[in-house]
């Protein structure tokens, strides 16, 4: 790979601060209780929105009765789904990149009939909240409760009612995979070992809830939103789509934002709705879910069902991997990147850390009537690490090898890359055995193994577990944007000499709490040569940052990250040439080293940014005849190389089960990563850190569970157990360092 | 029956009167009423310890209380044992062990830390992780926030 990037200019910058645990610009507002969250937002004239939700998993709407909710204290008024089509066009979840994936329309509200439990089906608004909630009671729908189907094994069955008359049946898609030859390699393996897997449903748990505030100006058909979406300008271009509004009018802006973790990339109906409301209304109107609502309505991942195979020699060489996986998504594929992407990851990267030449898998996405499951944290890569690492350690018990020892026999080596996937996926750089060789040594897994050893004859049974992953990171148009979904690949950003000496940066990329303004700071900082604390960080606004993604798929460091750099680098360059004006001096020769324009060979002072800043706005006229300054850069950057910047990891857990209850104490964990260049160790470390325990709450108690009626039977906060901090050990996290180059930063995405 | 009450308290050292409807809670009021938004509104069933506000001295979910019951009452929120420098310690550490990511916990998590720091000053790291366990955070997995603690009681400031 001759043509990619070996100058790490950004690297090797003086006073870097990369690589450095700086803090967070934006912490201590959050620390001190000053944030805004969409909630803390309120406009004049503002209504508030409830919705009537349906109380049945399926169930056709035979008459819808407001009058007494329209006269109900303090309300505005009571919308139907059939009032807000007038306004809006439905969506439909497809995308062309998955071959085959069908979906219904979707509309902000369902015209007849309701498809889940909690589906919103009518829009109250009221002077308050509490008011609309009053008034919810009061609309009298006569339902006509059909069969709900909700088991996704039978979904596709002839006696099952088919969800969408119009779509034939209940598949959503399905996709195949073959590779090499399975049945020779069963015929000549020692070992063929299969296990089922089943995954819960399971969902994020955001702790600040979906949210907007919709302000439609009729006079400049202006629609302005505050919106604690990930994507700024993902959600800008679908408003305006659907809503028949020039894209240039909507504007979206996201201040802080409590958690995402996937849940908040998505179209929800809710929110088209409230939007529709504030269109209809001509004033701004705010939906807050509820945390019940937040559980009945927030994207559901993971269910899924696998059956897995796994064909081994008996010197413990994988041979093939076979998997059966079935997933039900909902009635609707979740607009706009649809519900097929969770089993296409699961197709696309089981046994990801092994080398191995056969491989067959079918993946079935179903309808259901059950909440939407779509693209939630890590999309995919729980069950296909479970599945992989399960059926791996089912073959090292089957050839009696230490399941350490088999993973290593077969990992792709250190010194094999670039390579590909069984798959066929390119991976460019990873690190899987040096990443097991530290975990070892941080675990020290032969005293974790003799402690185990030695508490069994005491009757206390202790276990180790390893995995071994990859992670899809960096992603570029293949993600998505292939398949004609209008989410930015590419992020921008925009940086601006202001007339002190200070830094404006404007970025595309989004700030959930991952830390994504410390990181674009440190970048910035750098890239010019002034301390962080000159910088002037601004996100999540779609009239005043570059065109850009948002933050999702860990790309906010990588992406956002390398856009940054070059347009810092370019922004010194410009500052550069108007100091040599000044200085008449070759700018070549000079530098900007902490916030100071410097001879670059001694690092002598010549003239601070401030004093540039100063003469170039308010004095050009003492410039040289002809010049003209130019203090603005912007520059963007995709990934053009790889389709995804892999990065892989490994992972140990020590933990005792008591034999009796069958609960299980989580004594230790242990994660080794390589997300390529580490910007700030300390932020790396606590996504690890909140990665892995949002991992350990799907594996140990979340679940969203269901009876055979579709009806969520544990939609709260006390029944749904998300895990708490008494129940959790200290995670130790370590590193391997292989950057990418496919930029000049080299910073895969991490957690 | 009349559903609006009559209310006095002193809410981060100001007295405040209002009309409140009955069915008000207290974060709601603290919130909507007296734009005191540092307390947040998490799961409204006294679960996830994101409304955790101060009353007469002791911490208490401030969804599961109404406003009227803290007629009289000494309420303190986020803001005002910000303003008054009390917790400040916990607050650096916070922030330096990056022990907030999102930071819509992390108001209701500095006033039951700072609660624990005043009934057990030398509360074990279980002892921390039990005594945080009514105070959901989705993105740290709490282990920077029981060092946080640490942190800032090593430094004489929690």
């Amino acid at each position: 790979m001759t043509d990619m990037i070996t100058d790490r200019w950004i690297l090797d910058r003086p006073n870097s601060y990369i690589g450095r645990s700086v803090p967070r610009p934006n912490a201590p507002r959050l620390a001190q209780g000053r944030g805004t969250f969409v909630d803390d937002v309120e406009l004049k004239r503002m209504v508030h929105v409830a919705f009537v939700r349906s109380p049945y998993a399926h169930a056709r709407m035979k008459s819808i009765s407001t009058d007494a909710a329209k006269a109900a204290p303090g309300v505005v008024a009571v919308v139907t789904g059939k009032e807000l089509a007038e306004i809006h066009d439905p969506w439909v979840g497809a995308l062309t990149h998955l071959e085959g994936i069908k979906s219904a329309p979707q509309y902000a509200l369902p015209i007849d009939t309701a498809r889940w439990q909690g589906e919103a089906v009518v829009a109250v608004v009221a002077d308050s909240r509490a008011r609309a909630e009053d008034a919810v009671e009061l609309v009298d729908i006569d339902w006509e409760v059909l069969p709900a189907v909700t088991d996704a094994e039978t979904a596709l069955d002839a006696a099952t009612p088919v969800i969408h008359d119009e779509l034939g049946d209940n598949l959503t898609w399905r996709r195949n995979a073959n590779v090499g030859d399975v049945d020779a390699a069963y015929a000549d393996a020692d070992h063929v070992v299969e296990e089922t897997f089943v995954f819960g449903r399971h969902t994020g748990v955001c702790l600040e809830a979906r949210a907007l505030v919709a302000d439609f100006e009729p006079s400049e058909e202006q629609l302005t939103v505050w919106h604690n979406n990930q994507c700024p300008h993902m959600i800008q271009n679908i408003l305006a789509t659907h809503y028949h509004l020039d894209e240039h009018r909507v504007r979206v802006i996201t201040r802080d934002v409590g958690g995402s973790f996937g849940i908040k990339v998505h179209t929800y109906a809710d929110e088209i709705a409230t939007v529709g409301l504030s269109i209809m209304l001509k004033r701004p109107v705010k939906f807050v879910a509820d945390r019940m609502e937040s559980f009945v309505t927030d994207i559901h991942a993971r269910d899924h069902r696998v059956k897995g195979k796994i064909a081994v020699k008996n010197d413990g060489t994988i041979v093939a991997f076979e998997i059966d996986d079935l997933t039900g998504i909902g009635p609707y594929s979740m607009y706009p990147r649809t519900s097929g992407i969770e089993a296409n990851q699961v197709v696309n990267m089981i046994g990801g850390p092994y080398r191995f030449d056969n491989y067959r898998a079918v993946a079935t996405v179903v309808f259901q009537n059950k909440n939407m499951m779509c693209q939630y944290r890590a999309v995919g890569h729980p069950i296909m690490c479970a599945v992989t690492e399960g059926l791996v350690d089912a073959a090292a018990k089957a050839v009696g090898m230490d399941p350490v020892e088999l993973r290593q026999k077969n990992f792709h080596p250190d010194d094999s890359y670039p390579t590909k996937s069984a798959q066929g996926l390119p991976f460019e750089n990873l690190s899987h055995e040096e990443s097991m060789k530290t975990l070892l040594e941080a675990m020290d897994y032969e005293a974790l193994k003799a402690d185990r050893d030695a508490k069994r004859k005491d009757g206390i049974y202790r276990g180790i577990g390893f995995a071994s992953f990859i992670e899809v990171t960096n992603p570029s148009a293949a993600f998505y944007g292939v398949g004609g979904a209008r989410i930015s690949a590419q992020d921008g950003a925009t940086m601006r000499l202001d007339a002190k000496g200070n830094v404006f940066v404007s970025t595309g990329a989004t700030e959930q709490g991952q830390g994504m303004e410390a990181v674009i700071s440190q970048v910035a900082a750098t890239a010019v040569g002034v301390p962080p604390e000159r910088l002037k960080i601004i996100t999540g606004d779609t009239e005043h940052t570059p065109y850009g993604g948002g933050t999702w798929g860990s790309r906010a460091a990588g992406i956002g990250g390398e856009a940054v750099a070059q347009a810092g680098r370019a922004l010194r360059e410009q500052i550069l040439v108007a100091a040599g004006a000044m200085l008449q001096e070759d700018a070549a020769k000079l530098d900007i080293r902490n916030g100071v324009v410097v001879d670059a060979a001694t690092g002598n002072e010549r003239i601070g940014l401030d004093e540039v800043g100063r003469i170039c706005y308010y004095r050009p006229d003492t410039l040289p005849d002809g010049f003209q300054s130019e203090l603005v850069a912007t520059r963007h950057y995709v990934p053009r190389k790889y389709p995804f910047a892999f990065t892989n990891g490994a992972q140990a857990s020590y933990l005792e089960v008591d034999v009796e209850t069958g609960f299980i104490k989580l004594l230790r964990h242990w994660c080794v990563e390589d997300c390529g260049t580490v910007i700030n160790p300390l932020l790396v470390d606590e996504q690890i850190r909140g990665g892995v325990v949002q991992g350990l709450g799907g594996a140990m108690w979340e679940e969203c569970l269901y009876d055979a009626d579709g009806q969520m039977l544990n939609a709260n906060l006390a029944d749904y157990l998300v895990p708490m901090a008494a129940e959790l050990p200290d995670i130790d996290c370590g590193h391997a360092v292989s950057p990418t180059a496919d930029s000049d930063l080299g910073a895969k995405g991490a957690g | 029956m009349d559903k609006n009450v009559d209310i006095t308290m002193t809410v981060n050292g100001e007295t405040v009167t209002r009309r409140v409807e009955a069915r008000t809670n207290l974060v709601d009021f603290l919130r909507y009423e007296l734009g005191l938004t540092g307390s947040h509104v998490g799961c409204e069933h006294g679960v996830c310890g994101a409304c955790t506000v101060r009353v007469d001295g002791s911490i208490v979910r401030g969804c599961l209380m109404v406003a009227a019951q803290a007629d009289g009452a000494d309420v303190w929120t986020i803001e005002g044992v910000t303003e008054t420098g009390e917790i400040k310690g916990l607050q650096d550490a916070f922030v330096e062990r990056n022990a907030l990511q999102c930071g819509f916990c992390t108001p209701g998590m500095l006033l039951t830390v700072a609660e624990l720091m005043e009934r057990k000053p030398d509360a074990s790291r279980e002892e921390i992780r039990e005594f945080i366990s009514g105070n959901f955070c989705r993105c740290t997995g709490y282990q920077a926030i029981v060092d946080a603690v640490e942190m800032a009681r090593a430094k004489g400031d929690a």
